[in-house]
């Protein structure tokens, strides 16, 4: 198939980008949405272009690095499906395709299509963790948790971090992140000595780095590859809450 | 973890959204007995003349009501003053647009226009306050003697002669299409702010919302309508 691709170029961080129009001859619609990205780079530096920058890893839809904006979503148009995981038949031939990198002020570019996620990093810095004393591990039985307690906990912990959340929500606000960070660890025993420091921890991180609020739109939750729900974000507030006010 | 990290709880993102819906909230309130004391208007004009004049001093003279009115000015304008610094604060988090994204996608057209929506609600405040509100309180509305409520202002005749121009109906019948989807989406994003989510509630809150937006603003529309249709005769 052939294809006709937007995508946004930026050299570096303080560099003014626009928006540069590529054609692709020949895509395989079995080709992944990067491998797609990749036969573009391959052309682009037989020509001795400078090749698109973006974000990959595993490419199996776990580690949350791949973003892209595309067509006005973020990894695309499939819903539960990171950027890796789309693949070309979901396109047509002759579309246009645009690619744009995340955009937030918390996000900057550092180039093209990568953006400095690292602000996710600081979140979980500021209490995103259980603090144990090392030493041989805990028997497993010992510390019972209710089936739903640890199918709640999973659900959030299933969040990659990929920003797709920010990516999408009109006020690229970070709560559905914070939140499933949150809510993982306020759900078992492990993490209940630091519950409230937490929440007020991380809130305030997430606050500090310039993310938005959030308008509860959903819009994020349909967007997050892993399905992560609103749930998270309420339970959030009311983790913030009430460690707000039983803080002394 | 150690080291203590106080600030205010309004300060916090967290904190304003629940100010949001706290205040949201008690404004729905607000809304249900505001629109069950303006239905009076739809009875037969004689009636309506006398029970909504009565009505209406009672309103503005009982203490209890006075303590509600005052919780009433306060909760419109926090809402007002925190909504539009949390539209500011959202606005600075995206500074580069993007150059094509789908919103109706994923959300609905309410949920993402309820800054906009907010701010013509205030221009319809003070429209409709200047007019019914500030008349009553501080302008000359003339009194005249009730059937069984002695003397009373008669705000009915007022009220009446506003609609029945055609432009003035036009203005509030579609600030109330504006109060239906401001609340469409506010009332059950009231509850979750508040960190209210269920499984099972939840759904249920939200059709009641939807359910109650469609309700208010409809009858509110009504009544108008009804009065210009009216004089027309």
């Amino acid at each position: 198939m052939r294809l006709n691709l937007k995508i946004w170029r930026q050299k570096s961080a303080n560099a003014n980008g626009k928006m540069v129009d590529y054609t692709l001859n020949e895509v395989n619609p079995e080709m992944s949405f990067l491998e797609m990205m990749d036969v573009l780079n391959q052309q682009l530096v037989e020509r001795g272009d400078e090749p698109v920058a973006f974000d990959h890893d595993c490419r199996e839809g776990i580690c949350g690095m791949c973003s892209m904006f595309i067509n006005g979503r973020a990894h695309g148009p499939m819903t539960g499906t990171t950027t890796c995981q789309l693949h070309m038949r979901h396109f047509k031939d002759g579309d246009t395709i645009v690619i744009e990198p995340w955009r937030a002020a918390a996000f900057p570019v550092i180039k093209d299509l990568m953006v400095d996620r690292s602000a996710f990093d600081r979140i979980i810095q500021a209490g995103g963790y259980v603090s144990v004393n090392t030493g041989s591990a805990p028997d497993a039985n010992a510390l019972p948790i209710p089936k739903e307690n640890a199918d709640m906990a999973f659900d959030a912990a299933t969040c990659i971090g990929c920003g797709a959340c920010v990516a999408t929500c009109k006020n690229a606000s970070a709560m559905l992140f914070v939140g499933a960070k949150i809510s993982q660890l306020s759900l078992l025993p492990q993490g209940q000595p630091e519950r409230e420091e937490r929440a007020i921890r991380m809130v305030e991180q997430m606050d500090k780095e310039g993310f938005g609020n959030c308008t509860n739109t959903g819009a994020c939750e349909v967007e997050c590859p892993k399905g992560i729900s609103i749930e998270n974000i309420a339970r959030m507030n009311r983790e913030y809450l009430k460690a707000k006010i039983a803080q002394k | 973890m150690s080291g203590k990290t106080q600030s205010g709880l309004i300060k916090s993102s967290i904190g304003k959204k629940v100010f949001m819906g706290l205040t949201g909230l008690f404004l729905c309130l607000f809304l249900a007995g505001h629109l069950a004391g303006n239905l009076q208007l739809l009875l037969p004009a004689e009636l309506a003349r006398d029970q909504f004049n009565a009505y209406a001093k009672f309103m503005t003279t009982n203490p209890a009501v006075k303590v509600l009115s005052y919780l009433t000015y306060f909760s419109i304008l926090f809402h007002a003053v925190d909504g539009l610094y949390l539209a500011w604060q959202n606005k600075k988090a995206r500074p580069q647009a993007y150059y094509k994204k789908d919103d109706a996608a994923n959300a609905g057209w309410a949920s993402r226009n309820m800054a906009i929506l907010g701010t013509l609600l205030l221009v319809f405040i003070v429209i409709h306050m200047k007019s019914f509100w500030y008349e009553m309180h501080f302008g000359s509305v003339p009194m005249y003697a009730s059937v069984e409520h002695g003397e009373l202002k008669d705000l009915y005749t007022l009220t009446v002669s506003a609609f029945t121009q055609w432009w003035y109906v036009l203005i509030y019948v579609v600030s109330m299409a504006v109060v239906g989807f401001h609340l469409w989406h506010g009332f059950g994003s009231g509850f979750q702010s508040l960190g209210l989510n269920h499984p099972s509630y939840t759904p249920i809150l939200n059709g009641f919302g939807k359910g109650f937006a469609v309700v208010v603003s409809v009858l509110f529309a009504i009544l108008p309508i009804y009065i210009y249709l009216t004089s027309l005769n």
